[in-house]
């Protein structure tokens, strides 16, 4: 049994149909009598549309129907609902302005849609919507978010002065400008955080089916099916829930972007009802890039004030965050309180203030992208820390170990509102620099110096937070939904189990992983455990995977519902052992009258209870499943230490990333394989951040990246091996001890790498070099430096 | 993409049949940018007129000349023991096309119809003087590159095969890839043959290819990294995009022709 | 509309398209061999590669009459009838080299090609330039590079599949 339990690398159930090519991608189901949606995007980043003449599109062959945002509002179609809300600074509420399913009057940035033709053929519904005509009249668009605040700068929304959804802060100010006063340094760092295109590989896809009783089915690309089954039914198209299922089946990753309630479900479903025939929309990868919620884009700048012997005193940061055209889903979430609330970091920084200011602007709406809001966080620290490092003359692994929260601090009370578990940064830190050789370090720099290569190392010490959350606290924070998650155990009578779960795995294993739990926890054969996922209709209720949650929410929801089926079980025991409840124990799948060796096994106590001939029927109701919504005590912290080698080439400023190591406290590992291969796919996407991934928009909204033509994804030669190492606190407050691996990859990569990449031109005088660091922008400082070396 | 009307032709001269009676039917070689710019719709082509069976592919060697048929894959060059040693920066130009799937379906002829500004195979076919011959002609590669996608083929008019001149004494192709499509963002192939010492640079232009005169002559002088090291190309006419400025791209073609001059020896 | 034969995991089909119609839709669409993905429209991913006569190539890059006569393989062709995976599919799977498994049918073809056209043997750096026509946004490559070492191990006769 212990060989596929906790903590064993049990290799993946899924991979044998995704090796076979039988996996289930929503755009791998087709129904009888589907038709094809295909949509007329704005090629404008910001117009009003004067009008639309869809005549020639309606009379295209195969097409069956075309309808704007007109005909959706005309049948009551409601708007995208927005999940969190913000206050101002006074305490006024955000501003959240409509966001309509098709366009209404005018489109705000490149990609927003205002027309779907539906005809019998992908093709035809593609020919006819070339068909409508538009009549556009352009307005002045803003992309930047310093040009959007600045007085005079076009307005997105008309209601929205100044663009600026909420100017939001945390923080004693008061205490940060004491310490500021009397600090002996001060270290100032100006730094951008570059948008991100998530870019999962499976391009977004709906398919959705109305029957003759108006019962609706949605397939759809997302990460939590509930989620979207109440945004859409409850918000959007005013439908009851018991007559819409909404199935999640293989999603081809998420990365946050298939959280977010997108227009096109909304649209197919709707569209589905009136034709009374399915309709399937899947995008186009052209799509995937000016529809796909996108990722990071802050502005910031931060101080950091230390006392004389590096003690840090106080930070204060003020960041303008790029929202988009719309607030998507949970948009307003991220720049607050899942950036500014992490900004202690694994530091003791006794006072920190940050005000966030999130701007509306002409682009593809900003939401949750692996990481939301802690990488940004992290990268603005870690860089600080790094830039206080260099001008205070003290070693950086030194200050970072000055001011480490000590392990026997916990629980930690931070100044932003968290209050950490545990955690241990010595560990992590000491064991990612053996693991690095980080004190031969300087000889590999002097060989590669002979072979005229710049090379560089760089450490980031950082933290997450994640398990999002108390729901009474996310309810505080502005969230309009709680945050528990579901599990229904069904012991069935020959004593195998099924496994219905809220989370949704998309790449994640959970389907190994939660039967390895259910496998440990109840005592049953690993192969008798079933996971069942994302489908409405199948599971009771869930609020999806996003935030590294569904060990550490859904995983402790199964725990819950496997302890009330023991504890049923062992009433059941009792009875058929003639003892009494309390005296019964249970442990590896027996129930055992304790001290004896009277024993009934769970499949035994199922059977009775299904087959309930000899069975307390007055007291206990005949079968075996329960159902728990587990809601989480406080976030997890996952932290620990990576450390980047790189090497640079100063004829071409190529940045090669020569080593890379990881070492992470992600709290109980499960299945060490499945952990290893999060850090590394996230710790890629970070070295993707810092090295190569660019959303660009010229200055009037037009996306200049807009394929993988010109936006750069990592491939295999633009990364090295990344070796990953776990040294685990456990989570003080749920079940498994978990505190979750999905998104630390990519919260603690980026500064490691930036890090390493200053240190590399620490010749030249470099104090920082803002992602991506593209092989120019590194040749343009190693020229811009070299006369003044020259003139040395 | 649009719909068309598709053809196989058996013979090359109903090829040119087809083409040369619609000026809007566009001959069809190893498909991997005619396609892709199809699905974006930015061409809308009558017929497609598939060159597949036309007996086009194939690589022979003379003592004067190494001559590639049109329809050649890249991967069949890349791996061809003769044309590694006959012209090694020619195969090894040819396995840093596109990718893999790329280099088995693309072919020298598409390649060269398209005068892509980024594309590999202009550099080495301007480094080395090569002939491209038609259905009707022969075309010194001085005369055929013509500016961006702009090539000296009439309508109707199809590759047959490429003749590069041989003895050469010298050959190599260094490429600094676009990030993101891996196209040359600056490529540079140099080389020392019948023709003379010659140096051509793709991705960088404005107008695509075109070869660096004083390159050529200092080369000439000396063959070696050193005596280039000086010579820039004026940013001036150079392409500037996200991925890089003019003046990035005149530094990299410096630096790309020495590293070149180096690797061929 | 055109007809066009092929064979398909070597299956004869004869199946009529329109000349428009990619190779990879004429195999999801047409035939139902929805193994093969489609992950981006500028040719880039990889995620449709298939065979063509044995060479790996992206069936979104090519025009379904293109393939008139030729020999296709796509993921669904290689595991043996019973039920036995081809030595890469075992190695992506003992070594974890697939999450979301949407790139992995068009990764798992390159795969073999790589290997198959690499009897004298790869290295880490061949694996990954190898590679540069696949996309995967999961794994970081890694276990991916791994795998494929590995098996071309047991393609090679080097080391016998792991017992199962």
């Amino acid at each position: 049994m212990a060989k596929e339990g906790i903590g064993a690398a049990v290799r993946r159930r899924e991979d044998s149909r995704f090796l076979t090519g039988q996996g289930h991608y929503v755009d791998d189901f087709n129904r009888p009598g589907q038709l094809y949606a295909y949509i007329r995007r704005s090629d404008r980043p910001h117009a009003r549309i004067r009008g639309i003449d869809v005549s020639a599109a309606r009379n295209a062959p195969g097409v069956v129907a075309v309808y704007t945002g007109e005909d959706l509002a005309a049948d009551g179609v409601g708007g995208l609902p927005c999940g969190w809300q913000i206050h101002n600074k006074d305490g006024s509420p955000m501003a959240e302005p409509p966001h309509p399913v098709l366009a209404l009057g005018k489109v705000r940035h490149i990609g927003d849609p205002i027309a779907v033709v539906i005809a019998e053929s992908k093709a035809q519904a593609k020919d006819a919507a070339e068909l409508i005509a538009i009549d556009f009249e352009d307005l002045p668009a803003v992309a930047d978010v310093r040009a959007a605040t600045a007085p005079g700068a076009p307005r997105v929304h008309d209601d929205v002065p100044g663009n600026v959804c909420y100017d939001w802060h945390i923080g004693d100010l008061a205490a940060v400008e004491a310490a500021f006063a009397r600090a002996k340094h001060v270290v100032r760092l100006d730094l951008v955080n570059n948008r991100l295109i998530p870019n999962a590989m499976e391009p977004r896809a709906a398919l959705a089916e109305c029957d003759v009783t108006g019962n609706y089915t949605l397939y759809t690309t997302s990460q939590n099916p509930h989620v979207i089954r109440l945004l859409m039914g409850a918000f959007v198209l005013h439908l009851p829930e018991h007559r819409l299922r909404v199935v999640a089946p293989d999603v081809g990753g998420g990365f946050g972007s298939k959280i977010y309630h997108y227009a096109e479900e909304a649209i197919v479903t709707w569209a589905a009802g009136k034709l009374r025939r399915p309709v399937k929309w899947t995008a186009e990868r052209s799509e995937s890039f000016i529809s796909d919620a996108q990722g990071r884009d802050h502005v910031s700048h931060a101080e950091l004030a230390l006392d004389e012997e590096g003690n840090f005193l106080a930070l204060r940061v003020s960041t303008l965050a790029n929202l988009g055209a719309y607030l998507s889903t949970f948009a307003p979430s991220v720049p607050t309180y899942l950036y500014a609330t992490l900004l202690a970091g694994v530091y003791k920084t006794p006072a920190i203030y940050a005000e966030v200011k999130a701007v509306f602007t002409n682009t593809v709406p900003v939401d949750a992208y692996r990481g939301a809001g802690r990488p940004e966080a992290a990268y603005l620290l870690e860089r600080l820390v790094d830039v206080a490092a260099m001008e205070t003359g003290i070693d950086r692994i030194a200050l970072r170990r000055k001011n480490f929260i000590p392990p026997e601090a916990f629980p930690y009370q931070t100044p932003v509102a968290l209050q950490y578990d545990s955690g241990n940064y010595e560990m992590t830190l000491r064991e990612a620099l053996k693991a690095a050789d980080y004190e031969g370090f300087e000889a590999r720099r002097a060989e590669a110096r002979r072979r005229g290569k710049l090379r560089g190392i760089g450490i980031s010490t950082y933290l997450e937070a994640c398990g999002i959350a108390p729901s009474k606290v996310v309810g505080q924070l502005g969230a309009r939904a709680g945050l528990y998650e579901v599990a229904t155990i069904r012991v069935h009578p020959t004593g195998s189990v099924t496994v219905y779960t809220g989370a949704h795995s998309h790449g994640q294993g959970h389907e190994t992983t939660f039967a390895q739990i259910v496998a440990d926890h109840l005592g049953v054969p690993y192969e008798q455990v079933e996971i069942v996922h994302g489908d409405t209709a199948q599971v009771p209720f869930g609020m999806g995977t996003y935030g590294s949650r569904s060990l550490a929410v859904g995983g402790s929801a199964m725990v819950k519902a496997m302890d009330k089926i023991i504890a049923k079980g062992k009433k059941i025991a009792a009875y058929l052992l003639e003892a009494s409840a309390e005296d019964i124990e249970f442990a590896d799948g027996v129930f055992r009258v304790a001290g004896t060796d009277k024993t009934k096994t769970l499949g035994e106590i199922a059977f009775a209870a299904y087959v309930p001939h000899n069975y307390p029927i007055e007291e206990l109701e005949p079968g075996l499943e329960e159902t728990a919504f587990y809601d989480p005590k406080n976030f997890t912290f996952p932290g620990g230490c990576h450390v980047c080698e790189v090497e640079i080439d100063p004829e071409t400023g190529v940045t090669r990333v020569v080593n890379f190591v990881a070492v992470d406290d992600v709290g109980r590992v499960i299945n060490p394989l499945i952990v290893e291969g999060q850090v590394q796919g996230g710790v890629a996407q970070g070295i993707g951040q810092a090295l190569l991934e660019h959303a660009v928009y010229d200055a009037n909204g037009q996306l200049l990246s807009g394929s993988f033509m010109d936006y750069t994804m990592p491939r295999a030669d633009n990364l090295p091996s990344i070796t990953v190492g776990t040294e685990s606190t456990m989570c003080t407050h749920n079940p498994l001890g978990a505190k979750g691996c999905g998104e630390v990859g990519a919260i603690g990569s980026p500064p490691a790498v930036i890090n390493a990449i200053v240190d590399a031109l620490k010749e030249f005088g470099v104090k920082h070099v803002d992602m991506p660091a593209t092989p120019e922008k590194i040749w343009s400082i190693i020229e811009a430096h070299r006369p003044r070396l020259a003139a040395e | 993409m649009y719909n068309f009307a598709y053809h196989k032709p058996a013979s090359l001269a109903d090829a040119v049949k087809i083409l040369s009676a619609d000026p809007e039917a566009r001959p069809l070689a190893g498909g991997q940018t005619l396609i892709p710019v199809l699905k974006q719709r930015l061409n809308k082509p009558s017929q497609l007129v598939d060159l597949a069976a036309l007996g086009l592919a194939g690589i022979k060697v003379s003592p004067t000349a190494l001559t590639i048929g049109a329809m050649t894959p890249h991967a069949a060059v890349a791996r061809s023991a003769e044309v590694r040693k006959a012209i090694p920066g020619l195969a090894d130009l040819a396995s840093w096309i596109g990718d893999e799937q790329v280099r088995h379906r693309g072919t020298i002829g598409g390649s060269l119809a398209n005068n892509d500004p980024s594309a590999c195979y202009p550099a080495a076919v301007l480094a080395l003087g090569a002939t491209i011959k038609t259905d009707r002609r022969e075309i010194a590669a001085d005369d055929f590159f013509q500016g961006m996608f702009t090539t000296a083929l009439e309508p109707g008019e199809i590759i047959t095969e490429v003749a590069f001149p041989l003895p050469v004494e010298k050959s190599a192709y260094e490429k600094f890839r676009q990030p993101a499509s891996r196209y040359a963002m600056v490529g540079v192939f140099v080389a020392k043959g019948p023709k003379g010492v010659r140096v051509a640079v793709t991705g960088a232009g404005q107008n695509g290819v075109f070869r660096v005169p004083e390159m050529e002559d200092a080369l000439a002088k000396s063959w070696s990294p050193d005596s280039i090291a000086a010579i820039k190309v004026s940013p001036d006419g150079l392409v500037s995009d996200i991925h890089g400025s003019a003046a990035y791209r005149s530094h990299l073609i410096t630096v790309m022709a020495k590293r070149a001059v180096a690797k061929a020896g | 509309m055109p007809q066009v034969s092929l064979k398909v995991n070597g299956k004869k089909v004869t199946v009529e398209v329109e000349p428009r119609t990619l190779l990879v839709e004429l195999l999801r669409e047409k035939l139902g061999l929805t193994g093969t993905h489609i992950g981006c429209d500028t040719s880039q991913c990889g995620a449709c590669t298939v065979h063509l006569n044995g060479d790996s190539v992206k069936s979104c890059t090519m025009l379904a009459v293109q393939a008139e006569g030729a020999e296709v393989l796509t993921i669904e062709g290689l595991a043996r009838p019973d039920g036995t995976l081809h030595p890469m599919q075992e190695m992506f799977r003992e070594h974890h080299a697939l999450q979301c498994g949407y790139c992995t049918p068009g990764m798992v073809m390159s795969a073999i090609d790589l290997v198959n056209k690499h009897p004298e043997g790869l290295t880490e750096e061949q694996i990954r330039e190898g590679l540069e026509g696949n996309l995967c946004r999961c794994t970081g490559y890694h276990n991916i590079v791994k795998a494929i070492a590995a098996a071309w191990e047991i393609m090679h006769g080097k080391k016998a599949a792991r017992a199962a």
